[in-house]
């Protein structure tokens, strides 16, 4: 427990450090989720739009939540060496998955009869697309996103180990900051996750339409929702990190 | 006569290096097949030990929660809250916050990986269960089995899709994590990936980074296989 305590007094003591390697994590894992979601987003409405591709939507998931991340950084570490690239390279493949998977199966699992109501209204693909798939899909896309920010916020702690900066440096840093410094910047980044998780999590409420509204998980992966097809699932929640 | 030499440089032997490992060429496939038995091949043991200790406590605990849950509907929400609490926690913050109590142990590292597996476990079996068929659940009754019975010969096996799904989530996460788990114990593959740290040689991140994947992938792969085996009928419902 005396190390816990410590832990608070290293907080205050250092208060300056920890808030600019927090500043530096958000801004490794803010880079990383943009870069993901000018990837996935399109990408993955779009093929759901056409509903095409299934397979690589479904199965990018599952081999994406098995990939270990610090493998990933490791073979990284190979290849493009120490740096912010070999980090951000690992984020994305990271995230990718999880946000494709969710933004296909988001469009793709809207209900065929909505669509055919709306093609029967006179409507064309862009307007079906921009009008009914879009507003629908929302809540299960951007649980897409909740599930990859938590998980590439979780995963940044792990760069450190590739000079990517960020709470992990002194998390794998004790040498330098001590027992009670690798402790407490430990619970800033459990705080930092729980936080995203909760704040996403209010978030996603707030985009489900009322009639969709189902229980979104206050922590943790989504649930899996009932889907139309039942291939379509989306990402099975969070995956290691 | 000359005297002798005061001093001779002596320039240690460390061995044959090759010219691969000498310019840290990105793999060096010579070097990997040295190393195999004294470092990758009791990483990979210790890696697939640390799993199944953990997804296997992780199971037990998760079941005898979940079959709690089936019968107190109440205690579903206070589990699903705390274990998703505890997986949103980084894992390398999991680590390092459990040393100040348990130290630099297995044991450790087991309590944060069996932690990771329980709101997947947990929420997958709960879920594998409610959606058994009524009508499969008054035909046992039927039958007259007793509730035992009927969990045991019927609601369980059917609920066995799920809970497969469940482990494979568990499993491949739990392999992942093991990897992060070398911070505070030297096991398993993460422990060659920490020692490349020092050295910077690439043969050893890819080698150990890429098993890794390859036991993931593979553990996956057969916990599928194991799901076809186990639920034939699941292969012929049409929906």
């Amino acid at each position: 427990m005396k190390d816990f305590r410590d832990s608070f007094s290293f907080m205050a003591d250092h208060l300056d450090l920890l808030w600019h390697k927090l500043v530096e994590h958000l801004a490794l894992s803010g880079a990383a989720i943009g870069v993901s979601l000018a990837i996935a987003v399109p990408l993955g409405m779009w093929l759901g739009h056409l509903r095409r591709g299934s397979f690589l939507a479904i199965n990018v998931a599952n081999i994406g939540r098995a990939l270990p991340s610090l493998a990933l950084i490791s073979i990284g570490l190979a290849i493009l060496g120490l740096g912010f690239a070999n980090v951000l390279v690992a984020l994305v493949v990271l995230a990718v998955p999880p946000i494709l998977t969710n933004a296909y199966t988001s469009v793709a699992g809207v209900d065929p009869e909505a669509v055919a109501a709306a093609r029967g209204m006179g409507m064309r693909g862009r307007e079906v697309f921009r009008l009914i798939e879009v507003p629908l899909a929302l809540p299960l896309l951007f649980a897409g996103i909740r599930t990859a920010s938590v998980y590439v916020v979780a995963t940044a702690t792990l760069a450190a180990i590739a000079g990517g900066g960020g709470l992990g440096e002194i998390i794998v840093n004790q040498a330098s900051y001590g027992l009670s410094g690798v402790v407490a910047a430990s619970i800033w980044v459990a705080a930092l996750a729980l936080l995203v998780d909760l704040g996403l999590g209010a978030v996603q409420r707030l985009l489900t339409p009322r009639g969709l509204r189902r229980q979104a998980p206050v922590l943790g992966p989504p649930d899996r929702g009932t889907r139309h097809d039942p291939r379509l699932q989306p990402a099975p929640g969070a995956a290691p990190r | 006569m000359s005297p002798a030499p005061l001093a001779v440089t002596v320039i240690p032997n460390f061995g044959r290096g090759s010219e691969c490992v000498r310019d840290n060429h990105t793999f060096c496939w010579g070097w990997f097949t040295d190393h195999w038995g004294d470092t990758f091949r009791p990483a990979l043991t210790q890696h697939v030990v640390l799993t199944l200790i953990a997804v296997g406590v992780g199971t037990a605990i998760a079941m005898a929660c979940a079959l709690f849950a089936y019968r107190q509907r109440w205690f579903e929400g206070p589990f699903v809250v705390f274990s998703g609490f505890l997986y949103t926690i980084p894992s390398l913050a999991l680590f390092q916050l459990l040393v100040p109590i348990t130290g630099l142990t297995t044991t450790t590292a087991e309590i944060a990986l069996v932690s990771y597996t329980l709101l997947i476990l947990f929420r997958n079996i709960l879920t594998g269960l409610r959606e058994v068929p009524e009508e499969a659940r008054e035909a046992a009754r039927g039958m007259g089995l007793t509730p035992r019975q009927s969990l045991l010969r019927v609601e369980l096996p059917l609920a066995l899709p799920a809970i497969i799904a469940g482990l494979r989530v568990a499993t491949v996460t739990v392999i992942s994590l093991a990897t992060v788990a070398a911070f505070v114990i030297d096991k398993g593959l993460g422990a060659p990936i920490f020692a490349a740290l020092q050295t910077s040689f690439k043969t050893e991140f890819i080698a150990a980074g890429g098993l890794a994947v390859a036991l993931a992938l593979t553990a996956d792969a057969l916990l599928v296989a194991v799901q076809r085996l186990l639920t034939p009928w699941a292969r012929i419902r049409v929906t």
